[in-house]
């Protein structure tokens, strides 16, 4: 095993994280295939309406009688997809900034910069959810609109990266060897600048599960009767105190799945970073 | 120091412009028609008018900006399509609801979570240190929607100890308002059982709200003082015989909390987005709610101007974060 990878294994929490996300992957691939209850994603069962847990249905049922075990297996689908599309997206807009502003300075660099100073400078879920108001509410609205706030966080990491790395020697040398430009950005700037990028995007994932969830909740996301677990838990409220379980753990689901791709996210980046390294 | 201050205030102008182009951009975003757009739904054909002559929609983008600017300088927002009021006096009657709320979980958070920090570095590697970082790690994961009606479920439905939803039981009289602060009118007015009623509705959500940053101030406090438990001072102190705990929470603490602050300016944004949903699962009357209500009804004009608040308010932020830092830290000063 190379040495890196062996520093990962002995991260216990990181290795935690690392199972949460490959069991949260699991899941999210073969969702219909282990649910109990696979057509609950849309059907209705009003004779089974708000069972408590236990009875074949270990996590209850909701108010149209669905198998809330069943609808949370199926929500992963929905949150993974949601969230590798934000930050993919992200990503293809940060990144390309990112590496020009870094690579080219000058006013394209200042201007390219300064907007991303004005994006991270207002609170993410709230431009967001300006963004997604006036592009009238729908999932699609809600992931553009997260992606569309999310990609300075990449920009902002691969022009410090792109800046540093352009001034190395080796760079200096491609270039003394008549390297041409985009050859040198993408094929030697860019997997050296990847890292760091690597890890936002593991952390931005978890992010953007929560920030997704929330707009769900609020109705700006997910449509019923997708099992999504913000809808959920927003759907849950009229039904409280009695139906305890309908809110509790769509919720738990969602905490869990933030937490993995923390966790993993912190030990890639005491891995990637040692100067930031979290003290033990 | 006053120039230090005016020079981080200089640095922020760029930003604040940018982010009246963005406002001005979301206008624009997305229609056709962005006076039909404004008014909302239930708009009448005079309404949608009168708006396109106050934006002036017809004129040129570059004339349309300056008009803009205008308004904004004069605090003129529009009128919400909900209320029917000026959006600027539901905000200015709202603030001071958020402002209690949002400095109320901030004071939880670093109340809380700088000495917990402090317990968990000089304690590190012990069962209290695991469990705070099991604990803040959850902090930073959990849906802060779902935390609220957890809260709810188990402390005000199930325990009956606290209020459900809310700023006042229904039951008593509001004092006469004067500076908007509900917990200062209460005492003004000298009526206590209100100034206990209300605190205590205001326990649920500050503690919703400040959960995401005691975790995060718990996590950079303790990597902070970790780091200076290293440095040569430290060991010298402790050889001559100072006080383990005066050490500690005195002068390892001051030279530890630089990377804190910065958390806490940062953590102000989250407070104000996270205070977006709080408020509206507690029906706390503050921006939030607001806010949450004009995405409900689609009324662009209070999604635009709290937009335009929060921005500001944030850039604000960062200013006093900076001047924090230079008084903790004036080497940072002087090099500025």
């Amino acid at each position: 095993m190379k040495p890196i990878l062996r520093k990962l294994a002995r991260d216990v929490p990181a290795m935690l994280g690392l199972a949460i996300v490959l069991l949260v992957i699991l899941v999210a691939v073969l969702g219909p295939l282990i649910a109990p209850y696979p057509g609950d994603a849309s059907a209705s069962h009003l004779l089974q309406r708000l069972k408590p847990p236990g009875n074949g249905h270990p996590f209850g049922t909701d108010n149209l009688g669905r198998d809330i075990y069943s609808r949370v297996i199926l929500g992963a689908r929905g949150a993974l997809a949601i969230a590798l599309t934000v930050v993919g997206v992200a990503m293809l807009i940060g990144v390309p900034l990112g590496l020009l502003a870094g690579y080219r300075g000058g006013w394209l660099s200042e201007t390219i910069m300064r907007i991303t100073d004005i994006v991270l400078a207002i609170p993410q879920l709230v431009l967001a959810l300006a963004l997604a108001q006036l592009m009238s509410p729908s999932l699609e609205s809600a992931m553009l609109a997260l992606s569309l706030t999310y990609w300075p966080f990449f920009t902002r990491i691969v022009y410090g990266e792109t800046r540093r790395l352009s001034s190395s020697l080796f760079v200096d040398a491609l270039r003394g060897v008549g390297a041409g430009t985009g050859r040198i950005v993408f094929l030697h700037i860019l997997p050296n600048a990847i890292s760091p990028v690597i890890v936002r995007a593991t952390i931005g994932l978890g992010f953007t599960i929560l920030v997704a969830a929330v707009l769900g909740f609020l109705g700006m996301g997910a449509t019923p009767p997708a099992p999504d677990w913000g809808l959920a838990i927003a759907e849950s409220r009229l039904y409280l105190p009695r139906a305890w379980w309908y809110a509790t753990f769509p919720g738990l689901a969602i905490l869990i799945t933030v937490m993995g791709f923390n966790l993993l996210g912190d030990g890639l980046r005491d891995l990637v970073d040692p100067r930031i390294r979290r003290s033990r | 120091m006053a120039r230090f201050v005016l020079r981080r205030c200089a640095l922020v102008l760029p930003s604040l412009l940018g982010l009246l182009v963005v406002t001005f951009l979301l206008i624009h975003a997305g229609s056709a028609d962005p006076a039909a757009a404004l008014a909302g739904d239930a708009a009448t054909p005079e309404q949608i008018a009168r708006l396109r002559a106050q934006y002036g929609f017809d004129r040129p983008m570059g004339e349309q900006f300056l008009l803009y600017l205008g308004r904004v300088a004069h605090f003129d927002f529009g009128e919400s399509a909900f209320s029917h009021r000026p959006v600027a006096l539901d905000i200015f009657q709202r603030l001071p609801a958020t402002l209690e709320l949002t400095f109320a979980a901030l004071l939880l958070s670093i109340g809380l979570g700088v000495p917990l920090g402090v317990v968990a570095a000089v304690k590190h590697n012990s069962w209290v240190d695991y469990l705070l970082r099991l604990v803040s790690v959850m902090g930073i994961a959990v849906a802060a929607f779902w935390f609220a009606i957890m809260l709810q479920l188990f402390f005000a439905m199930d325990l009956a100890w606290l209020p459900l939803r809310g700023d006042l039981a229904s039951t008593m009289t509001r004092p006469p308002r004067l500076t908007g602060f509900m917990l200062l009118d209460a005492l003004i007015a000298g009526r206590w059982d209100v100034f206990v009623d209300h605190l205590r509705h205001l326990v649920l959500p500050a503690v919703t709200l400040s959960l995401g940053g005691l975790a995060t101030i718990v996590r950079f406090t303790r990597a902070g003082v970790l780091d200076t438990l290293q440095q040569d001072f430290v060991f010298y102190e402790r050889a001559m015989g100072y006080r383990w705990t005066r050490l500690v929470w005195l002068f390892v603490l001051r030279n530890s909390v630089t990377a804190t602050v910065t958390q806490i300016g940062l953590l102000f944004g989250g407070l104000i987005a996270g205070g977006v949903v709080v408020e509206s699962i507690f029906d706390w009357p503050g921006i939030g709610s607001y806010t949450v209500q004009a995405i409900l009804t689609g009324d662009r004009q209070v999604m635009l101007a709290v937009t335009l608040l929060v921005g500001t308010v944030y850039a604000a932020v960062n200013i006093l974060v900076d001047v924090v830092h230079g008084l903790l830290d004036p080497r940072l000063m002087e090099r500025a």
